[in-house]
């Protein structure tokens, strides 16, 4: 493998029913940095049916090119047809770094392509850089420069590790939706859009979808939210969570919760923030009777500002929180509440 | 029918995760267990023995001590055990995991391979879809209830916000996840089964169309540069205080950042 002609950071641009998941703009956001640091471009790669009209939305977000491979083969996500885009991709583009998110979709995409063009793959990444390989020179040993140094967290949160893919190519990466930042969008930005069609013939490797069922849901997604007011066994009851979605409508929030409510069915599991749930990073998240499992913190702690409340002061949520008051939610709520309404309504 | 399961001996984090004096996790101190959506996918493929009949097949690589869960597995149900175990195959990231474990079920006859989503102790959910795509089959990932028809299987995929009803040809291979069911527990004939089971091993010499070059630590692409204990932001301020001045100590913050 020449891997000298492998140039550009290329991420996937996942869509669902052709609306552009949030993913692909965090990840544009992310290529966008390590394409600075090598001097290249960040092109977005764009699979499905009647989708190219989506492409200037990935520009406004940073995308330098967007490759639009549409076909109605493409229509509903299958394993097969997807892979064979990416591997098409791969082959004929020669991309340097490819980065998928670590979706529902992406997870299952990543290891079928990297396994079909023999390359690395490292999972659900929370931070990735440009660096050396090793990351002290080994005397005897070649170090290898201008690395795509992908980290990741490990057994539940507990270890974290930092890998590398030195001598293959492209350097492929599936990312924690959540963790990166979007690019500022630039409105009628544009970007070279390509055309790529590798044929798509069915064969025993594409399943039949039989049918789509979706579910009906009326919730905001948590990870869109800017701020979130979590709650957790602390909280007592499914009742008691009012105190939390009064204060949640008086500051403009949306509530959330840990496993502990998931698991005793006071919210649903789309609510649930942790390592079983979803990756969250608001601007304030208020942590309310959650003591702060590991796997919890592993779903949160990227969050910018982060207020914690809980009776007991050994609780590890203070070890992470950012402002922390030890006292009784069913008091300070309310009277936080009203002082916030007040607040606002000063404004 | 003839289904295997791929299932892993992973460290338990239920019983807390030690450490050793220099940080690194104290994996010898911790017991072991399979891998919770291994079991998962082992109890799946149970489920359909009893519906249709079939022969089920556990395969897991690792330490000669990994044989343990395959004794798990059989005095579960399963019928055979495989330990594929060898000095060169250790240190293996995915890619020459997932080339192992294919190589070995060449070796076999399937209608089905169950695999969990991901193990507990890595978490990638790669060697699943890995060794589909070795062996050239259709993979379903997420499984969350698994049907035979004919000569097909009819699995519901999860995804986020919906799930796909899904047909493929076998043989074909299927992640499970741990809240597709309530795995079994062993029962007293089965253990005495197990304690007398034949375990297979086989070694890197039994691995079928496989190449050395992607075998073991020298076959993995992904190198590690560096691991570590999560490093945590420092802790903030504390304060413990009556409600009121609580309340207004959480308001002057909000007002600080400008977040009212």
């Amino acid at each position: 493998m020449a891997l000298e002609e492998y140039k550009g950071v290329y991420v996937f641009a996942q869509q669902v029913d052709n609306e552009i998941s949030g993913i692909a703009f965090e990840l544009i956001g992310k290529g966008k940095e390590l394409a600075a640091t090598l001097e290249t471009e960040v092109t977005a790669v764009l699979v499905g049916s009647d989708v190219k009209g989506l492409a200037d939305q990935l520009a406004e977000y940073g995308a330098d090119k967007v490759i639009v491979i549409d076909d109605p083969e493409l229509k509903e996500y299958r394993t097969e047809p997807y892979t064979h885009a990416l591997a098409s991709v791969i082959e004929k583009y020669k991309p340097d770094i490819f980065l998928i998110g670590a979706t529902a979709i992406g997870r299952d995409l990543a290891p079928r392509v990297c396994a079909r063009v023999h390359t690395g793959l490292t999972a659900d990444c929370t931070q990735l850089d440009i660096g050396d390989f090793p990351l002290v020179a080994i005397p005897g040993r070649e170090q290898k420069h201008n690395q795509l140094l992908m980290t990741r967290p490990a057994f539940g949160g507990n270890t974290i590790a930092t890998i590398a893919c030195p001598d293959f190519r492209p350097q492929m990466a599936t990312v924690r939706p959540g963790v990166m930042q979007k690019a500022e969008r630039k409105v009628g930005a544009k970007a070279v859009v390509e055309e790529f069609n590798p044929g798509f013939t069915p064969n025993k490797n594409y399943v039949e979808i039989l049918d789509v069922v979706k579910a009906v849901t009326d919730t905001v997604d948590i990870m869109d939210a800017k701020i979130l007011v979590s709650g957790g066994r602390g909280v007592g009851s499914a009742e008691n969570f009012k105190l939390l979605e009064d204060l949640a409508d008086a500051i403009g929030g949306t509530v959330s919760c840990s496993r502990a409510v998931v698991d005793a069915g006071w919210k649903p599991k789309d609510l649930q923030v942790g390592q079983t749930g979803k990756t969250v990073r608001p601007h304030v998240y208020f942590a309310i009777g959650i003591s702060g499992a590991i796997q919890h913190l592993a779903g949160m702690e990227e969050s910018d500002i982060i207020i914690a409340i809980n009776k007991d002061e050994t609780a590890p949520i203070f070890d992470v929180a950012d402002y922390g008051v030890v006292g009784d939610l069913n008091k300070i709520l309310p009277l936080l509440t009203q002082q916030i309404k007040e607040a606002m309504a000063a404004k | 029918m003839k289904i295997i399961v791929c299932i892993k001996q992973v460290p338990d984090t239920k019983g807390g995760v030690k450490f050793n004096p220099d940080g690194t996790l104290d994996r010898a101190a911790m017991l072991t267990i399979m891998n919770p959506d291994d079991k998962a996918g082992l109890e799946a493929a149970l489920r359909l023995k009893d519906e249709y009949g079939a022969e089920v097949t556990v395969i897991t690589m690792g330490l000669p001590k990994a044989e343990e869960v395959l004794r798990e597995a059989i005095a579960m149900g399963a019928d055979k055990g495989i330990l594929v175990t060898d000095r060169v195959l250790g240190g293996a990231d995915t890619w020459a995991t997932s080339q192992t474990i294919a190589g070995a079920i060449r070796n076999l006859e399937y209608d089905l391979i169950i695999t969990g989503r991901q193990a507990i102790d890595g978490d990638t959910a790669q060697v699943g879809p890995q060794i589909s795509e070795h062996l050239g089959i259709p993979v379903i990932s997420y499984a969350q209830n698994i049907k035979i028809d004919g000569d097909s299987v009819i699995v519901e995929r999860q995804f986020d916000d919906r799930y796909h009803v899904l047909k493929a040809k076998m043989p074909c291979l299927i992640t499970a996840l741990s809240e597709l069911n309530e795995p079994r527990y062993m029962t007293p004939g089965g253990i005495f089964d197990a304690y007398k089971a034949d375990i297979t091993v086989w070694g890197r010499a039994d691995l079928k169309d496989v190449l050395d070059s992607n075998l073991g630590l020298k076959g993995s692409p992904t190198q590690i540069a560096k691991a570590s204990d999560k490093v945590r932001k420092g802790a903030g301020e504390k304060v413990t205080l009556d409600t009121e001045e609580s309340v207004d100590y959480i308001v002057s913050k909000l007002k600080e950042k400008f977040v009212i």
